[in-house]
């Protein structure tokens, strides 16, 4: 059987005059996860709602799996598991019964409903509320069913907008959690976020729009190497409190070592040049100093930086 | 978790996933508090009925049994509009303005699929209550005329009224999806079919002095007509001319076959019109 796969060619979408999508051209293949972000009013909801035929391109078109969204919804959708917009369910369903309507109009065998609707109630974590009215709930529970209702067919495509929206820092974690634990099973899974340390967290990959472009499509890895202009910064962390000044000209002696900021008493951010190979080469030159370091991460920062030079560039 | 995938599992057909979002729907209908709503005032107008004849006794009614059905009966037009406006309504524009159309269409149905669902599940909840009026005019039928036979006319009257449901519910969705705002859909629905086409018809009949045969309350009227003496059971209306203090009036009676053409009529070109414009609704 083929790999999962969402493809859009020149997909566009104009609301009047106003192009919210602009030739949009992306192929997602394989079982991965692949973030697609973007400040407010990106084109991201746009996007995926061209992918579900909830509104239909001015130009161009989508395909999930291989097959045309625009000319045979049903069988396009039929693979992937969708939320979009947070949507609303009928308010006098509890949300067993909803899952259980959403498994019966997608064919999910009977035998198997009571056991598949169990495993994504208790992932969302909302199995104790499994018979209590849906209409009584918070913005943030409807959500979880939500997601428990994209999920409850064990689908090999999932498409997700911005899921943790609406919920509480507890809430936003946990979708995050639900997101990676989705990794493991072979899915392909494209999901919109305009937060970038969301995507960081738990993407493989990253698609950044802008003003209904695409700015890029590439590998978490390769963005950060390919956009730091050879830049880069890592996050250093002691085992026990080291004072700036100390420890300054240590590092500032590694070559390709630009400049050394003190985060807080156990950690240093590092910026260096050279790319990759610098980096490895100050990892080594950080060890071989016997400061007492225990762990060396890529700084978010950076990624940030590139986010933000990259959606300021078009202003 | 390399498992057979049950979303890769066979989607039903449309018609079988027709069938059960029309049995969703009608549950969410049955749990609703304006079924309950409906359920009270087509109580009350029965027990408001039932009170005014036992207490006023008027004879031209309890005298035979067809007058007495085809006047009581005769209110199931009524019940018909007000059932289509609680269940029809907002039953597309709903989908939008609750953002609970979010939820259907994420999943693999067509859009035909959830109008023609909810269609259904809006038809068969008003059935319902047009069978409660019934039982509410049989039952006094029973106790007044003291007579346990029913007159075979309030059968035939019962499908035409099955029949005019079906073409009003049919424009009622046509104004639900037209406009994605709920009270187009109530208060079209309300205007038209309970003073709208009836002034329309009148406008046909005496100012252009024609058959109103396009005009849907003309062929609802066959719900009452058949209670008359020589059943007109035609395709052709018949005119009868009245000639006093020097004006003529001519009025005309629907045939019966007449009257199930043009209901069939209303309900095929809205739902067709309906479709045709959801189909093409965006959920922005
Ligand atoms: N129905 C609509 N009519 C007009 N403009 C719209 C509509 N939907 C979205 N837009 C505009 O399109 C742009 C992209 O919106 P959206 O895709 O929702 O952004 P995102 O999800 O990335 O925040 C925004 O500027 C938004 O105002
Ligand atoms: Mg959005």
């Amino acid at each position: 059987m083929s790999p999962p796969s969402i493809e859009t060619h020149e997909l566009t979408k104009r609301f009047g005059k106003f192009t919210a999508l602009d030739g949009l051209t992306l192929r997602l293949e394989g079982t991965k996860c692949v973030g697609f972000l973007g400040p407010n009013g990106a084109g991201k909801t746009t996007t995926l709602k061209l992918l579900t035929d909830m509104i239909f391109p001015s130009r161009g078109g989508c395909e999930i799996n291989g097959i045309s969204v625009q000319e045979d919804r049903k069988r396009a959708l039929s693979a992937a598991g969708v939320l979009i917009e947070s949507p609303e369910i009928y308010p006098s369903l509890t949300p067993q019964e909803a899952l259980e309507m959403v498994a019966d109009l997608r064919g999910v065998p009977p035998a198997e409903r009571p056991e598949r609707i169990r495993t994504v109630l208790s992932e969302v974590k909302m199995l104790e509320w499994a018979h209590q009215r849906v209409g009584r709930f918070s913005k943030g529970m409807k959500q979880r069913i939500n997601i428990a209702s994209a999920l409850v067919h064990d689908p090999e495509v999932v498409i997700l907008d911005e899921p943790s929206t609406g919920l509480d820092p507890r809430g936003m974690a946990e979708v995050r959690s639900i997101v990676r634990d989705l990794k493991r099973s072979q899915r392909l899974i494209f999901m919109s976020s305009h937060i970038l340390s969301e995507v960081v967290d738990v993407c493989d990959e990253v698609a950044l729009v802008d003003k209904g472009k695409l700015l890029f499509y590439d590998t978490l890895e390769n963005v950060t190497t390919r956009f730091a202009d050879g830049h880069g910064t890592v996050d250093v962390a002691f085992a026990r409190p080291v004072a700036l000044e100390s420890v300054r000209p240590a590092i500032a002696g590694i070559p390709n070592v630009k400049d050394c900021t003190q985060l807080d008493p156990k950690r240093l951010r590092v910026r260096f040049e050279g790319g990759p190979d610098g980096q490895g080469r100050l990892l080594e030159a950080l060890v071989g100093l016997h400061l007492g370091v225990i762990g060396v991460s890529e700084s978010e920062s950076a990624l940030e930086e590139i986010y933000l030079r990259q959606i300021s560039r078009g202003d | 978790m390399a498992t057979a995938r049950a979303g890769l599992a066979a989607v039903p057909d449309s018609l079988a996933q027709v069938g059960k979002l029309a049995r969703y729907q009608l549950r969410e209908y049955l749990r609703s508090r304006r079924f309950l709503a409906l359920v009270a005032i087509i109580g009350a107008i029965g027990a408001i009925l039932t009170g005014l004849l036992g207490y006023y006794r008027p004879s031209a009614l309890l005298g035979g049994g067809l007058a007495f059905y085809s006047d009581l009966w005769g209110g199931v037009t009524v019940v018909i509009v007000l059932a289509a406006v609680f269940f029809g309504g907002d039953a597309i524009a709903g989908e939008f303005q609750n953002k609970t159309g979010y939820f259907l269409m994420g999943l693999p149905v067509r859009r035909t699929t959830v109008y023609v669902g909810k269609f259904l599940a809006a038809f068969l909840a008003s059935v319902a209550m047009v069978l409660l009026f019934l039982a509410i005019v049989v039952g006094n039928g029973v106790f007044y005329l003291r007579a346990a036979a029913l007159p075979w006319q309030l059968g035939v009257s019962l499908v035409l009224a099955i029949v005019y449901l079906a073409a009003v519910l049919g424009a009622t969705f046509l104004f639900s999806s037209l406009f994605k705002t709920s009270a187009y859909g109530f208060v079209l629905t309300a205007i038209l079919f309970l003073f709208g086409f009836t002034i329309l018809q009148e406008l046909v009949t005496d100012l252009v002095g024609i058959e109103p045969w396009m005009v849907i309350s003309y062929a609802a009227s066959t719900i009452t007509n058949v209670f008359g003496s020589g059943v007109n059971w035609g395709l052709a209306g018949q005119s009868s001319t009245v000639t006093e203090f020097r004006t003529t009036t001519t009025t005309w009676t629907a045939g019966i076959a007449e009257g199930v053409v043009i209901m069939i009529a209303y309900l095929v070109v809205t739902a067709a019109v309906g479709l045709w414009r959801f189909e093409r609704e965006e959920f922005t």
